[in-house]
């Protein structure tokens, strides 16, 4: 009796004692293997990433590396193109201008998504009105019409953004004054990373990153709207915070989660997006090793038309590899959380 | 009911007015660049202002809307513009873009609703097959099919298909060799040789959310206790699921369904462009590489209005289907 307590009171102390943390990530890694062969392949390209410059064999834009339009061998993996660029270091390369372009466009779209979210759903009234007829607005085209629109507009070589981008200053016509806003160049237009051509690169990313930005409005305006009931909001009210610091310190905290969802699921549909409009041949520039942009260029179709295929075939593997591990991923998550639903819905429509 | 639908309709201008001053606006944004590029390298600022007045790029930018949208006199002092069907021209071709939209309308169309088709039977049937087999092989087939035709992504499948089915089986879509593809009145087995690939791979994705969709709204119902009633009636199998649960099944199928069609359009661009057919997506892709914003402007515009058309008929279908769902 007098034991039994004393285990009942280790109980009450400790909480009901569980597996070891890795035991238990092993058991729910063995309950979803398609998950763990999904983050092994976001892994992998996190990975070749990262690490590109170790991995690759010769410079991904270097002509004449080794014999030309010749298939896999062991000095040349996948193979080498009609000027004799080595595909496998162009493929490799290709998931760093991926991460690059994805990850920007992410940060870029959240963010403002979930400012102009926040405010709306905050504010109310005529604010939420005018922000959501233009997110109504926006959201009437199609996603690849909006974002072929904005590229459209943007991706013009003096088109004001990138202009913004090169000087970041705001010119007020009606003061005749022109206020700085950063230093000249904090966004380079030379090599970055190895990436060429960084700044058109980051311009793409960011009209990806306006696409995002609009969805996630949506969503978060929602969450705020039924957030912004709760007693701690008025009660921080009635301290007398303002506006500006309930929406930072009291309203962000409890969407930031959703926010941090909705970037897994926006991530991979970025990283296709680039991949479609460089293959349109809209996106990054010409000869950026970017997967999308090696499957699309005209003369890599023509060449793997006459039965070079190589040049085509792998950079397209690798960008199939990063939405099928998101998309593993996300299937696992949604049945570890719901499993009465497995393989239900989602997906990134119309790519 | 009535007052919803009614309340849709009324809501629909309101939108696209809008959605076309966004237009307008975003692409005035872009400095006067376009009359450059039209006089190219003998560009005096004689001829460039020649060129805006011509296009009428030197008038307000109200006045500009006003003509384009056709409530207001055109350079040449006639009202005709977007309402009364005159989408301007081209201006690099001065080809008339009413023109080539007749041209190119029908490949478009033929192209979605094909896929449309194609993605329905590659859904709708694996999914049911899916959901009142769930665990066996053949569920898990079908799932991992899914999961693949969502990742691989559509320009990709249709440059391998060009690619390898020409260096395996001699064999490239017909319009490469013609460089047009034939109508369906014309030769109907060559015009089906040239949109059953593009159809295919573009319904892939769209097949794959449905049939997911499918599996997972039927496992759903067939759960609910009404589904234990006929089963314990001793219905058949084949009449639970045909007569009973199917009907409630298709409802969140339904709308995704239309919202799928969205997809369907952006997805056209892509596959107009891979397998060479020169559709509406096509028009709009040479436009904005040849920077002819005046015909960007006019598409973009149409093709929000097809999407916002869309999805009216989405909403108010699925008000009609689902007499559950009560719009106040």
């Amino acid at each position: 009796m007098a034991k039994a307590t004393a285990l009942e009171l280790e109980l009450l102390e400790k909480g009901i004692p569980r597996a070891p943390l890795w035991r238990r990530l092993l058991r729910l890694a063995g309950s979803q293997p398609l998950g763990v062969v999904g983050l092994c392949f976001i892994g992998l390209i996190l990975f070749c990433a990262a690490f590109a410059d170790y991995i690759m064999l010769h410079n991904p834009q270097e002509i004449a590396v080794g014999p030309v339009s010749e298939g896999p061998s062991w000095s040349h993996p996948f193979g080498t193109d009609r000027l004799g660029t080595d595909t496998f270091s162009r493929t490799i390369f290709g998931a760093r201008i991926a991460m690059i372009v994805g990850m920007s466009a992410i940060l870029f779209g959240t963010t403002t998504g979930s400012a102009i979210g926040i405010a709306s759903g905050y504010f109310g009234g005529i604010v939420d009105s005018i922000l959501q007829r233009l997110i109504d607005s926006l959201l009437a085209y199609p996603a690849v019409v909006l974002l072929l629109a904005i590229i459209a507009v943007v991706g013009d070589e003096d088109s004001p953004v990138k202009e913004f981008l090169r000087e970041p200053e705001v010119h007020l016509g009606f003061l005749g004054a022109t206020i700085p806003l950063g230093p000249a160049g904090v966004i380079p237009e030379g090599t970055v990373w190895g990436v060429p051509n960084f700044l058109d690169v980051i311009v793409i990313a960011l009209a990806i990153g306006l696409a995002v930005a609009v969805g996630t409005a949506r969503v978060v305006r929602g969450a705020v709207l039924s957030l912004k009931e709760n007693m701690y909001i008025e009660a921080a009210r009635a301290m007398g915070a303002s506006d500006f610091r309930i929406m930072l310190r009291h309203i962000f905290p409890n969407v930031a989660a959703l926010v941090v969802v909705l970037s897994t699921i926006f991530l991979p549909i970025a990283i296709l997006a680039e991949a479609a409009i460089s293959f349109l041949g809209v996106g990054v520039p010409a000869g950026t090793p970017s997967w999308g942009a090696d499957i699309g260029d005209p003369s890599n179709r023509a060449e793997a038309f006459d039965g070079s295929w190589w040049v085509v075939f792998f950079p397209g593997l690798a960008l199939s590899i990063v939405v099928l591990g998101f998309n593993l991923v996300g299937d696992a998550f949604r049945d570890i959380s719901d499993p009465r639903l497995r393989g239900g819905g989602g997906g990134t429509p119309g790519m | 009911m009535r007052t919803y639908i009614l309340r849709r309709l009324l809501l629909i201008p309101l939108i696209m007015l809008l959605v076309s001053f966004m237009t307008h606006s975003t692409f005035r944004i872009i400095p006067g660049s376009v009359a450059e590029i039209k006089c190219g390298l003998q560009c005096t600022p004689q001829l460039i202002a020649d060129t805006k007045h011509e296009y009428g790029l030197d008038r307000g930018f109200f006045e500009q809307y006003g003509s384009w949208l056709g409530v207001y006199t055109n350079e040449d002092g006639k009202v005709s513009g977007v309402l009364q069907g005159n989408f301007g021209k081209s201006f690099l071709t001065t080809l008339s873009v009413d023109g080539e939209i007749q041209d190119r309308l029908p490949v478009t169309l033929e192209l979605m609703a094909l896929a449309l088709i194609l993605s329905l039977l590659m859904g709708i049937p694996p999914g049911i097959i899916s959901a009142i087999r769930p665990g066996t092989p053949l569920d898990w087939v079908v799932r991992v099919a899914s999961v693949l035709w969502i990742s691989v992504p559509s320009f990709y499948l249709g440059i391998l298909i060009i690619t390898f089915g020409a260096s395996w089986f001699g064999w490239s879509p017909p319009n490469f060799e013609t460089g047009r593809a034939v109508p369906i009145t014309e030769d109907p087995i060559k015009n089906l040789q040239t949109y059953f690939f593009p159809a295919l791979v573009l319904s892939l994705g769209i097949a794959a959310v449905i049939m997911r969709l499918t599996r997972s709204s039927l496992l759903e119902v067939m759960r609910n206790d009404y589904i234990r009633t006929a089963w314990s009636k001793g219905l058949r199998e084949r009449s639970i699921v045909w007569r009973h649960a199917l009907k409630n099944a298709m409802i969140p199928v339904l709308t995704i369904i239309g919202l799928q069609v969205g997809g369907l359009i952006g997805g056209s661009v892509i596959i107009e462009s891979v397998f060479a057919l020169n559709g509406m997506g096509n028009y709009l892709l040479v436009s904005i590489i040849a920077r002819d914003l005046l015909v960007v402007q006019s598409l973009v515009l149409l093709f929000a209005f097809v999407y916002v058309l869309i999805n009216l008929i989405v909403d108010v279908g699925y008000a009609w289907l689902d007499p559950r769902i009560r719009y106040g």
